[in-house]
């Protein structure tokens, strides 16, 4: 008599899949020994989307990459340069031909390091079979960008290995930050014989690929964790102290949160504002700067009104900026004093803001003033409905409701808020069809030009369709200009006009929280670029 | 039935080729493209490295490659995970959902299917009213919420089990509590209803009048009956489960596929939502064809047409 068949039936097939299933991977997070053996333990927000320098684009691919790698230059405990495979550099007077020396280092293979491995990774990064999205980053070589767009060949791209230990790179134009470059994932070397060996696969595994920083990747469980241990080969491996770093991927904050509590992690992010505010006085908080200015931009050919300087001033002496860092975000984030980040640096000592000072200040009764001006110099009557194009984030809402709110009382100002996914604001921006959007850019390296090449009148990025002759000479002259005091001058000038025109009214610029074990020392973190160096890192025994 | 099963196949892969068809055009209608530093590129560049990609062609072009690749079982690379295909992502993802989603099924089917015995039986008494209380929290309470606290409690507070992270069996129970939950509450609720409808039918009635003991007449007669319901929104609820374990991977910091497939439809990952799309609609239709199956082999009274008596 058939008994149950349909019971059994489905236990096994529940059963058997569970089985299979149970095949996958296993292993624990064990730390044992920690006083012995120097283990970190450091959650990363994503799994890596590639790990090939010459075209990764991705956050936590810079985070790693610059742990296992090391270009030129290195970004030391103060986020400056220092030679790295580079022992030294020859700059010409002109400032645009450096000839790079480069010490004995190794491949984690034991090959040597060396400038051909760097010729062939920038050309690599060029090609425009390559297709990198990153490639943009080595337009200040001399033919880069006509090689990129198949105007010229290889061979007339400025970087040759004259020798095997000897790097010549010719610019476009003299640029004060090309050292800050030779810190950049893009600019990292590349063995020819091993990306052509590993072709598509190059990169996927940590066995397809090869090593010249700190450490090398011993394990990458993808969606799961990435191991790193320390590089026997690397030149300077005396001055490595950590044994093991052990990155899980963790994408939630709580689940973060959760993780550092019952002790396995020693550093965990925590952006959310309900963490900030629970953590903020806390000794293991701790703040991570970041070069990053976000900013309203207006689309000054779009609703009449936003051609109006006066109205757009009038806007953005409306926003009480402070309010927006301490009481909504709460995680040590900086109101805009001006477009460039506090930080970002004008000359060797003196930052920007120091140099160019500059203050956006939030002044109701001026912003009514301005907005009425503006409105009669425009003959309209009544303010019209604006409308807000913003990130579905939780934190861009957030931010829209702000500004909302901001804007009907401090003016009585409307505004309608148009929340999108971020690649279709991206689209909307591209084809102007927004009158007012919720916008930020992050600094590559340390420059103000960065953040203010992005207003000229041809720019891409110049989404404000704002369009200023005096400024576009500024930048353009700055672009090639080899005097970098005048230089900086005229970078000073410019944002000073472009706060006078106000196409976009910068708000804040970011930091972000995380709490890492204070017996975690000298983890060096740096505010654009790859976000922190391990190279010096220890742990205190426990 | 080797017809019918046939007939059923071929069903299947039209339905596969349509969901196919509509997700490719509806996905290219879907604002930006997939690449992913769009931020940081003038037009020129973008559209260099777009027809670098192919993605320049006229869309039948592009849909008639997709299927040629597609026929031979190429799923494609990935446009986000640079150089990895989309296979390799789905046989690292899949596995892991399966196994805290099965895990999940088999906990709510062993809890439930007796919950819900036992308040048929005793119905109207404290029983039935906590087995009831249970399945309405059960319906009621989200996965995810039950995920945040289990985490919380069990696994920071108590410290009895891991907060999240992936590795040994240990770490598979919480998602799987939290995910079964719901299976429970289903399963109990179907369970008494049916149960009470079977037991007042006519061939319980034979049964005890037979003389067989309480426990065989609910075990061969009324259980089985039962069961039928239960199979029919278990299939549903595997897929739910199988699709649907996002935010309990999120939580828990799990490797599994839910995220992949709301990853790849965000950041515009063609070949990856092809990929997925293809491959959940695959599992769904058969999850469902074995459930027609499953129904005849419960069931005597439902036999599929054409087979011989």
């Amino acid at each position: 008599m058939r008994k149950w068949p349909g019971m059994i039936l489905s236990i096994l097939l529940v059963g058997g899949l569970f089985l299979t299933a149970c095949g996958s991977g296993v292993t624990e997070f064990d730390e044992q020994g920690a006083a012995k053996k120097q283990v970190l333990d450091w959650a990363i927000t994503a799994e890596p989307p590639g790990l090939d320098s010459a075209i990764t684009t991705d956050t936590v691919s810079f985070q790693l990459l610059n742990n296992v790698m090391e270009g030129l230059y290195r970004l030391d405990p103060d986020s400056k340069p220092e030679p790295a495979i580079a022992e030294r550099v020859e700059i010409s007077d002109d400032k645009k031909r450096y000839t790079f020396y480069l010490r004995d280092a190794q491949w984690s293979d034991g090959k040597p390091v060396t400038a051909h491995d760097f010729e062939y990774a920038w050309k690599r990064g060029l090609n425009p079979k390559t297709a990198s999205e990153y490639a943009v980053i080595l337009f200040p070589i001399k033919n880069g960008e006509k090689y990129n767009q198949q105007q010229v060949s290889a061979d007339e791209v400025g970087v040759k290995a004259v020798e095997d230990k000897k790097l010549v790179v010719e610019l476009e134009a003299p640029i004060p930050y090309f050292l800050y470059l030779m810190t950049f994932a893009t600019y990292y070397p590349q063995r020819q014989d091993i990306v052509e060996k590993y072709g598509n696969e190059y990169a996927l595994e940590p066995d397809k690929m090869v090593y010249n920083g700190p450490f090398v990747m011993t394990e990458w469980k993808h969606n799961q964790s990435v191991q790193l241990k320390k590089n026997s080969k690397y030149w300077d491996q005396q001055n490595v102290k950590l044994d093991v770093i052990n990155f899980p991927i963790v994408k939630d904050t709580s689940a973060g949160v959760n993780l550092y509590n019952t002790d396995k992690l020693d550093f965990t992010w925590i952006n959310e504002a309900k963490f900030a505010e629970k953590y903020k006085d806390d000794k293991e908080a701790v703040k991570v700067n970041e070069f990053t200015t976000f900013y309203l931009v207006f689309n000054t050919k779009k609703n009449k009104v936003l051609s109006n300087a006066k109205i757009r001033k009038a806007l953005s002496l409306a926003v009480d900026r402070k309010a927006y860092t301490d009481i909504v975000l709460k995680n040590g984030s900086v109101p805009a004093a001006g477009l460039v980040p506090p930080g970002v640096l004008a000359n060797e000592d003196q930052s920007f803001r120091e140099v160019a000072k500059g203050e956006l200040g939030f002044d109701p009764q001026e912003a009514k003033k301005l907005l009425n001006e503006g409105l009669n110099e425009l003959s309209v009557e009544k303010m019209p409905t604006l409308e807000l194009l913003i990130d579905d984030t939780s934190v861009a809402k957030t931010m829209g409701e702000f500004y909302k709110e901001q804007f009907r009382k401090n003016i009585g100002v409307d505004l309608k808020i148009k929340s999108v996914p971020f690649k279709q604001r991206l689209e909307l921006e591209k084809n102007r069809e927004y009158e007012i959007s919720n916008s930020g850019w992050g600094a590559d390296f340390n420059d103000p030009i960065t953040f203010l090449e992005l207003f000229i009148s041809e720019s891409p990025f110049n989404r404000a369709q704002w369009s200023n002759k005096e400024y576009d000479a500024l930048i353009k002259k700055s672009q090639v200009n080899a005097d970098f005091d005048e230089r900086m001058q005229d970078l000073i000038k410019a944002e000073q006009l472009l706060m006078e025109e106000m196409p976009i009214a910068p708000i804040y610029h970011r930091t972000r929280l995380a709490l890492m074990r204070t017996h975690v020392k000298d983890v060096a973190f740096h505010p654009f670029g790859a976000d922190f160096t391990f190279k010096w890192a220890s742990i205190d025994s426990k | 039935m080797g017809k019918y099963v046939l007939q059923r196949v071929i069903y299947m892969v039209v339905t596969l080729w349509v969901i196919a068809t509509f997700t490719f055009f509806l996905m290219h209608t879907l604002p930006g493209s997939p690449l992913k530093n769009e931020e940081r590129l003038s037009p020129e560049l973008q559209e260099q490295i777009l027809a670098e990609y192919g993605l320049d062609q006229p869309l039948p072009i592009q849909y008639v490659q997709y299927f040629k690749r597609l026929l031979v079982g190429d799923l494609g690379i990935s446009f986000y995970y640079d150089g990895r295909k989309v296979t390799d992502l789905i046989a690292g993802g899949f596995p892991v959902s399966a196994h805290i989603g099965l895990q999940a099924i088999l906990i709510g089917v062993l809890v439930g299917v007796p919950l819900g015995c036992i308040a048929a039986l005793r119905r109207g008494t404290a029983v039935d009213n906590a087995a009831t209380l249970v399945a309405i929290l059960g319906v009621s309470v989200p996965s995810f919420v039950l995920a945040a606290l289990l985490s919380y409690y069990v696994g920071v507070v108590w410290g009895i089990l891991p907060a999240g992270l992936w590795g040994s069996w240990k770490h598979s129970i919480l998602p799987s509590l939290s995910l079964s939950v719901l299976v429970i509450a289903q399963m109990a609720r179907f369970i008494r209803t049916e149960m009470l409808e079977v037991l007042g039918q006519d061939y319980i009635k034979t049964a005890k009048a037979k003389g067989l003991s309480q426990s065989v007449v609910v075990m061969r007669h009324a259980l089985r009956n039962s069961l039928i319901p239960a199979i029919t929104i278990l299939g549903p609820l595997m897929i739910n489960i199988l699709t649907g374990s996002l935010v309990v991977e999120h939580i828990f910091a799990i490797p599994g596929m839910g995220e992949m497939f709301v990853q790849s439809i965000v950041v515009n990952d063609y070949t990856g939502i092809m990929g997925v799309t293809l491959f959940y609609s695959l599992l769904i239709i058969i999850v469902i064809f074995v459930i027609d199956i499953l129904y005849g082999l419960i069931d005597p009274r439902i036999r599929i047409a054409g087979v011989k008596e």
